[in-house]
């Protein structure tokens, strides 16, 4: 019988496996394309944060509807997401921007802490995504986390140095931000190792745009960002990002009308379909917003990881 | 593809000139280029021509499924990573209907899979295919059934049966309609694709494993049938990724032949049907067969096909035109961008979450981004100007005029053009819910 030979792939370069939290957590390490076990058979699973919000202005009411009460304060919502197997919490400090409730950064940093505390996860954290504030918040959430390795959410090629040094001080990660393009994304890496971020420090977001919203754009800057490091280009082996969170941003996604179906399951899909994506393509962790999204793509990583 | 020495060695070397060109060299070049065909030589034997017909064959066999207005092409796929060129064509998806159905519920069923239908970004996305499934046992009920299907609607079948002997009736039956036969399996490949080649269509062949794939392969080839499409087997998402990967890169590298042709899956339904149709739609399916689907699931799924399948070298643009967002009314802002389409959806969706009723005007920028579109004179306060006339806007509202802030430039001469008041907005979209708010409309 014909006997088809499998297209195994001599790669020369790895993406770097970083411990976070207490070290029980790893993330990145991949050695081959995602998933394929005939070109890593000890493939490293992506991680899972749950996304965690201590504003609830404008917050997706079919997400709100299922955390009930614990959406009110962030630890009781991010142990809900330990429950349902996330790997990470990713907790964004919207509370912080000036045009909602102005929140201090050492308030802002006693949340993150009482996250830290209540669940022994590692957290990605965001702040408002004003740079100023954002600074000064991570500064009080670097500190606060000190010990417990987290990702100080986030870094851009014009504001980079305040945030990376609050990482630095107290062994963090740093997510360095860059839009859709391979060589801004390796630009950011380059800026941060010339400031003095580690290598194994730097975890990179390429922007993940939604299904819907310019997916294919991400789904192939990521592929080319993998294979590029793969390949070994050193300055993009570092582990990759994804939000997925972002699919709420498109109207088809929980929009309620005629026709459409039912919009809480249409909603879990939408956030999946970014989500597969973003793994297929390279991503060695994702922010979900969705609990069914949530446990649709804990299933898939582990039937593709070889579990099922 | 061969190469102009290597058609040159299968030539006279006469330089007769028969062939119209003026030495078997140059016709040997115009080959290679495809700028002439093998026919034109008289003295090609049937041997040469064979050689070298199969060293040109596409990587990836094309087939044609259907016949007609819905018929679907599949396969003809030339790369690995949808950024190396594109994805050609586009995963087509199917819905099961057993024939033990009573002909009215039948009916109803396809009927509720043909109103199915969703307009997005100026495309209607719906279901390609039935594939009538042969659950009675009975080869005349398939036949019914297919005749019906047929007679409704112009959406190419796949026929579903145990055997050649359970499909015959069906296959005769609706032949002109090029429904594709499902499927041949180690016990029946000999008659299953002898009826294939016999009939002319297109055959599905069905085995979990790559090497006894390519055995049927060979053996539904020595019956002549030669439209095939594979079913690798989906036990799991796991299996789909490897099985459709490695079948897919040995095509492609030309490492091993027999396996070029395309791939399709039977999903299933509920979760795992969908966790399985969205990858095999990112992973080189070309069919995707459900037990049943739901509006909630075919929505983001048939995006997900769009996105994927969309030429990396063409951006999508949007149709320039002026867009209502949250219900606009007479003394709504006016907002203006880019009709790349990254550009207007972040838009739209910043305005969106701002829930202020406002116009947006997009601007026929040939799919290039604000910035890009300005330096190239494409997204002057002309183009602004013309687009806003087209389309009537400043009769619809009289309020402000927003440039991007981006474009800030443009807002003096813009106001002098439209004789209408003219806001400079924010340099990014994510601030415009901000702005609108404080605009005070």
């Amino acid at each position: 019988m014909a006997k088809v030979p499998l297209p195994k792939e001599k790669w020369s370069g790895a993406i770097t496996s970083t411990a976070m939290g207490d070290g029980g957590v790893r993330l990145g390490g991949a050695k081959g394309m995602p998933f394929l076990s005939f070109e890593d058979p000890d493939l490293p699973l992506p991680l899972l944060a749950g996304e965690v919000v201590d504003d609830l202005e404008d917050f997706p009411s079919i997400v709100l509807d299922f955390f009930g009460e614990d959406a009110e304060d962030p630890a009781s919502w991010a142990q809900r997401w330990r429950g349902m197997g996330a790997d990470l919490v990713c907790l964004r400090l919207l509370s912080t921007d000036p045009d909602r409730r102005d929140s201090s950064p050492e308030e802002a940093a006693a949340v993150a802490k009482s996250v830290a505390d209540a669940t022994g996860m590692p957290l990605i954290v965001y702040g408002c995504g004003l740079p100023e504030k954002d600074a000064a918040v991570m500064e009080a959430v670097s500190g606060a986390l000190a010990g417990h390795r987290s990702i100080l959410a986030y870094v851009e090629e014009d504001s980079y140095k305040k945030i990376s040094s609050a990482a630095m001080a107290n062994k963090h990660a740093v997510l360095a931000f860059s839009n859709l393009d391979i060589n801004l994304a390796k630009q950011m890496n380059i800026l941060l190792s010339d400031f003095g971020v580690q290598r194994e420090d730097i975890v990179m977001d390429p922007l993940m745009a939604p299904l819907g919203m310019g997916l294919e754009y991400s789904y192939s800057v990521n592929e080319r960002i993998t294979l590029a490091a793969l390949n070994g280009d050193r300055m993009l082996q570092v582990p990759m990002v994804c939000d997925a969170s972002q699919a709420w941003q498109v109207r088809d996604c929980a929009e309620d009308e005629e026709g459409m179906g039912d919009p809480v399951e249409r909603s879990a899909w939408w956030e999946f379909g970014t989500a597969l994506a973003a793994l297929l393509s390279g991503a060695d962790m994702l922010i979900v917003r969705g609990p069914y999204a949530m446990q649709l793509i804990r299933g898939a990583i582990e039937d593709l990881g070889g579990g099922a | 593809m061969p190469t102009a020495i290597e058609y040159f060695k299968f030539l006279p070397k006469t330089n007769c000139g028969e062939c119209g060109h003026p030495t078997c060299l140059a016709f040997a070049m115009q080959l290679a280029n495809q700028k002439a065909s093998l026919d034109e030589c008289p003295y090609v034997d049937e041997e040469a021509k064979r050689t070298l017909q199969e060293s040109n064959a596409p990587p990836v066999k094309g087939v044609t499924v259907g016949a007609g207005d819905g018929s679907l092409r599949m396969g003809e796929e030339t790369v690995l990573y949808r950024h190396e060129r594109r994805f050609v064509n586009p995963t087509a998806y199917a819905v099961a209907i057993p024939d033990i159905l009573p002909e009215a519920e039948l009916r109803e069923l396809a009927r509720s899979y043909l109103d199915m239908s969703f307009e997005r970004v100026g495309m209607v996305f719906d279901l390609d295919m039935f594939a009538v499934f042969n659950a009675s046992g009975d080869a005349e009920r398939l036949r019914a059934a297919a005749e019906s299907l047929v007679g409704m609607c112009s959406k190419p079948l796949m026929l579903i049966g145990a055997g050649a002997e359970d499909l015959r009736p069906a296959a005769e039956a609706i032949r002109e309609s090029r429904p594709l036969l499902y499927a041949a399996d180690e016990d029946n490949v000999s008659p299953m694709a002898a009826l294939a080649a016999e009939l002319g269509l297109p055959l599905a062949l069905r085995d979990g494993t790559l090497d006894g794939m390519a055995g049927l392969v060979e053996a539904a080839r020595k019956e002549g049938a030669e439209d095939l499409v594979l079913d690798l087997g989906s036990d799991s998402m796991k299996h789909i990724l490897e099985s459709n990967t490695v079948a897919r890169k040995v095509s492609l590298r030309r490492s091993f032949k027999g396996l070029g042709y395309p791939l399709m899956n039977l999903v299933g339904s509920g979760e795992e049907g969908m966790m399985m149709a969205m990858l095999s739609t990112m992973k080189y399916g070309s069919l995707v067969v459900f037990d049943s689907l739901e509006p909630q699931q075919a929505l983001p799924l048939m995006t997900l096909r769009q996105n994927i399948y969309t030429d990396p070298q063409v951006p999508i643009q949007v149709k320039e035109d002026l867009y209502p967002v949250n219900g606009p009314g007479e003394d709504s802002p006016l907002l203006f961008t880019t009709n790349f389409s990254l550009t207007y959806f972040t838009v739209r969706a910043d305005i969106e979450k701002s829930r202020i009723p406002v116009w947006l005007q997009v601007v026929d920028t040939e799919g290039l981004s604000v910035l890009t579109a300005y330096a190239a004179n494409k997204f002057g306060h002309e183009h602004v100007a013309a687009a806003l006339e087209a389309s009537s806007a400043l009769e619809r509202t009289s309020g402000p005029v927003v440039t991007p802030g981006m474009v800030a430039k443009m807002s003096g001469k813009l106001e002098e053009a439209l004789g209408r008041k003219v806001l400079v907005g924010p340099m990014e979209s994510g601030s415009l819910p901000k702005f609108l708010k404080n605009l005070g409309v």
